[in-house]
């Protein structure tokens, strides 16, 4: 359905109501907008001494290390997640009892504990030493787990025709996995797998709680400087943007894949296009935990 | 066992907090994420792009930031005056802003499954957009909602345990009282951990069969 079902293309009265709308709603906007920035100024955040920080050389290479750090922990993660994932989803798909229902145990006990708790227990309980390995390992099990549920459900959402075609022309449960359903599930799947690799890059930011040096953390000490003013909310601006940055570009890049499998023409209808109007109800795919 | 009976006061203690902390953004969330997927479909469009605007950036932004923000930057600004429990609150506002935008998307989609047909039917019966919204689209968007919704809100319950870190006393923080009094903190780390099982693995089980059931439908 698109938006504009809702209501009719407005007459000239209701033109000049939207309008009124439109201003009035922009005032509101803005006025709170104007408000922040208004308490910003007041309490000096736009100083120019509050930013002189950014000018300085070893605090730019400082940075660029603490961004280095928060992303090593994001590609190992997410790798790491990746490989849990595919391995705990062929053992929930596993047609013997013994890999299937531990392989739902695990999955299942791993999506319920909060990642904070995971590394809280790694760090200061199990004593994982270097608080990296805690990130780690929290951030891979609890994804790992997410990710095992979206493999799982992008092979369940094939057609039975292709597995069924697949072993009628004999072949083995693994040649029918690995050949004719993975490489089709994954083309389907790529766009969610990659919205889980975002709530990777944004979970790298826990690591601030259990002192990992990363993006995060580098911003906490740089704002409590007493040379440069305590210029916490510049920079919390500037962290801020890096990290909308880098999870936009990879939010647009799991976007612009689903847009181009939804053209192509190998395209399997799977019910989860918003294309023009679905009959049944969409649901959203409630496997992927976006947040 | 000796950890969670010695220390019973502080497990219930941190546990009330979570539920609260949950019950009060949940509702909060709810409501803030509905005005937003209003106003992602109204006929204003300085609406649709503030809402869309609002969405992109705060689904992008780690919640630990908008923490960070909200307990280290915000007092900064002197906008409230001393508050007693300022943490507390600051944690309520931090995951009220962000789950919003992922139940305005939640509410969005539900919005999507209604047959364009019954809007258009509302709309040559002459009642307005929000008459066509709140009697006939928002009720049948419900039923198609409540799955995924489950899911946002279990994700919600599972990221008040953030606020452990910045000073809320809520289940997540009862690490740094066992390590101060020298208990195992793994132990009640695995106490905290079996907690959110019990809570979270039910709301998923009723999310599963939710979603059969009334997927069927219609």
């Amino acid at each position: 359905m698109s938006a504009s079902a809702l209501f009719d293309l407005p007459g000239p009265k209701a033109r000049m109501r939207y309008r009124l709308y439109a201003v009035l709603g922009t005032l509101l906007i803005v006025g709170v907008i104007a408000f922040v920035i208004y308490k910003f100024l007041d309490a000096g955040q736009f100083d120019g001494k509050l930013w002189e920080w950014i000018e300085y050389e070893k605090i730019q290479t400082d940075l660029v290390a603490a961004l280095g750090k928060t992303l090593t922990a994001f590609a190992v993660s997410a790798v790491l997640s990746l490989l849990f994932g595919a391995v705990f989803a062929a053992g929930r798909l596993s047609d013997h009892a013994i890999f299937r229902v531990p392989s739902m145990v695990i999955v299942e006990l791993f999506r319920a504990i909060p990642a904070v708790i995971m590394m809280f227990m790694f760090h200061y309980g199990l004593k994982f030493g270097d608080p990296f390995n805690s990130v780690v390992a929290a951030l891979s099990l609890y994804n790992g787990s997410v990710l095992a549920e979206v493999f799982r459900a992008g092979i369940l959402s094939l057609p039975r025709g292709q597995s069924e075609a697949a072993y009628a022309v004999g072949m083995r449960k693994t040649q029918v996995m690995v050949l004719v359903l993975l490489p089709q599930a994954l083309r389907a799947m790529l766009p969610a797998i990659i919205s889980q690799l975002v709530v990777v890059l944004k979970d790298t930011a826990l690591g601030f709680l259990i002192t990992y040096e990363e993006l995060l953390y580098y911003a906490r000490n740089l704002g409590g400087v007493a040379q440069f003013g305590r210029p916490l909310i510049p920079v919390t601006i500037v962290v801020a943007a890096m990290y909308i940055t880098m999870c936009l570009l990879m939010a647009w890049l799991a976007n612009y894949l689903a847009k181009r499998e939804r053209k192509s023409k190998k395209h399997l209808d799977t019910g989860d296009d918003d294309g023009p109007l679905p009959n049944k109800p969409v649901l959203m795919d409630s496997t992927a935990s976006t947040m | 066992m000796n950890v969670l009976l010695d220390n019973s006061d502080i497990f219930l203690n941190g546990f009330v907090n979570t539920v609260k902390l949950f019950l009060i953004a949940g509702v909060l969330c709810l409501i803030l994420g509905t005005i937003l997927a209003m106003m992602r479909v109204s006929p204003v469009p300085i609406f649709r792009a503030f809402g869309t605007v609002y969405v992109t950036v705060v689904r992008n932004t780690p919640l630990t930031l908008v923490f960070f923000f909200f307990a280290f930057a915000f007092p900064l600004l002197e906008i409230v005056g001393e508050l007693r429990d300022y943490y507390f609150f600051a944690a309520v506002i931090a995951l009220t802003l962000y789950t919003s935008a992922f139940v305005c998307e939640v509410v969005r989609s539900g919005i999507n499954t209604v047959p364009v047909g019954q809007i258009e039917a509302s709309r040559a019966l002459g009642l307005t957009f929000g008459q066509t919204l709140s009697t006939i689209v928002l009720p049948q968007a419900t039923r198609s909602v409540v799955p995924p919704m489950v899911s946002t809100m279990v994700a919600l319950l599972k990221n008040t345990t953030i606020a452990a870190g910045f000073s809320v006393a809520e289940a997540g923080a009862i690490r740094d009282i066992l390590s101060e009094k020298g208990y195992n903190v793994t132990v009640g780390m695995l106490w905290v951990a079996l907690f959110f099982i019990i809570l979270v693995v039910p709301l998923t089980l009723v999310q599963r069969s939710l979603e059969k059931r009334w997927s069927v439908a219609r």
